[in-house]
């Protein structure tokens, strides 16, 4: 596991070192956030809300 | 097979075409396209047999396909599909002059025009963007105030096409629709939406997935529209009308299909993967 901080609210967040980007976890605080690849390491940015394109 | 499958939000269904790709023994590579950026024509320096498109914004999902296909990469669905797919007019055209049934539709460009189409097709009419994805803004009007107060609606979004009503009949449809599959050259698996409680039949509007059973109509019907559309996988959403029979309302280029694999039991990324590596040898 590697051990993040929310954007959000500060608190540590553990992300599955498997994690890819793309996933999104529900942070205790509230946050919807979005694991990405930060200079080749795993991240945490706020979660996109659900775009106008959206859809299948 | 080397294979790509380029998505922006990782979904059931991609964890899922992940895993049972690395089951066939498969080298699969993520494309995160958000993130995703290069020159248009550059080669991207990886031998993939194939990138699988998932995107789930629309845009995102068109535009890395052109960038992807620029550079020299095989994606499915292709751009043009996902542009037959994704606006609602261009689909219905194709469909209709090929001979498939499709809703009474109208386009208008002015209130005053989609009014006068509206009264002809015979209130309630359903309005609903050019494009637009899990039932979004789409609405029934009763009559020409409710319709006019939807316009205007439409007017100060920001869509792409606001500036065109598109008008359709309301199909007296029973408490549910088709969503049937193709994939590959063949029609395999579907659903039924079932929503009692509300018209649109949308399961991410909460309609309740049943297993679909294809008669040999249906699964005529569903290769010819893969015909006209072209693509490699669809789900093509059908209405069934008292009088007309079969009517094809929508073709999704990216469909999900976590609710069909549950009720079904079928193994739709198995049978897709499966069925991409036929198409790649050939």
């Amino acid at each position: 596991m590697v051990l993040l901080k929310c954007p959000v609210c500060g608190g540590d967040v553990q992300v599955d070192d498997n994690a890819l980007p793309g996933e999104v976890i529900e942070h205790e605080c509230g946050a919807l956030l979005e694991v990405y690849m930060k200079d080749g390491k795993l991240a945490l940015r706020v979660a996109e809300q659900i775009g106008e394109d959206w859809g299948e | 097979m080397r294979l790509g499958v380029a998505y922006d939000v990782l979904r059931w269904e991609e964890r899922d075409l992940f895993s049972e790709a690395r089951k066939l023994g498969y080298d699969v590579r993520p494309l995160y396209i958000k993130d995703y950026a290069d020159l248009v024509g550059n080669s991207i320096g990886e031998n993939l047999d194939a990138v699988i498109q998932r995107g789930v914004s629309h845009s995102r999902a068109l535009i890395s396909t052109t960038l992807l296909e620029s550079q020299g990469l095989r994606v499915f669905n292709d751009s043009l599909t996902l542009v037959r797919c994704e606006n609602k007019t261009l689909t219905l055209s194709l469909l209709t002059k090929s001979g498939v049934n499709i809703p009474r539709t109208a386009i208008a460009f002015s209130k005053e025009k989609a009014l006068e189409m509206a009264r002809k097709l015979g209130y309630p009419v359903v309005i609903k963007p050019i494009e637009g994805s899990w039932g979004r803004m789409v609405a029934k009007a009763v009559d020409d105030d409710s319709l006019y107060s939807l316009m205007e609606y439409q007017d100060y979004t920001t869509l792409q096409f606001r500036t065109a009503y598109m008008i359709q009949e309301f199909v007296r449809k029973p408490d549910r629709d088709i969503r049937i599959f193709v994939i590959g050259d063949e029609a395999p698996v579907g659903i039924y939406r079932v929503n009692k409680a509300n018209w649109k039949t949308n399961t991410a509007l909460g309609a309740k997935a049943e297993p679909l059973k294809i008669d040999p109509e249906l699964r005529e019907l569903a290769m010819k529209v893969k015909d006209v559309i072209g693509g490699f996988f669809l789900g093509i959403d059908v209405f069934e009308d008292p009088d007309r029979g079969y009517i094809v309302n929508e073709v999704n280029g990216v469909p999900e299909y976590k609710n069909t694999v549950r009720v079904n039991n079928f193994n739709v990324s198995g049978f897709l993967l499966k069925k991409l590596a036929e198409v790649i040898k050939k």
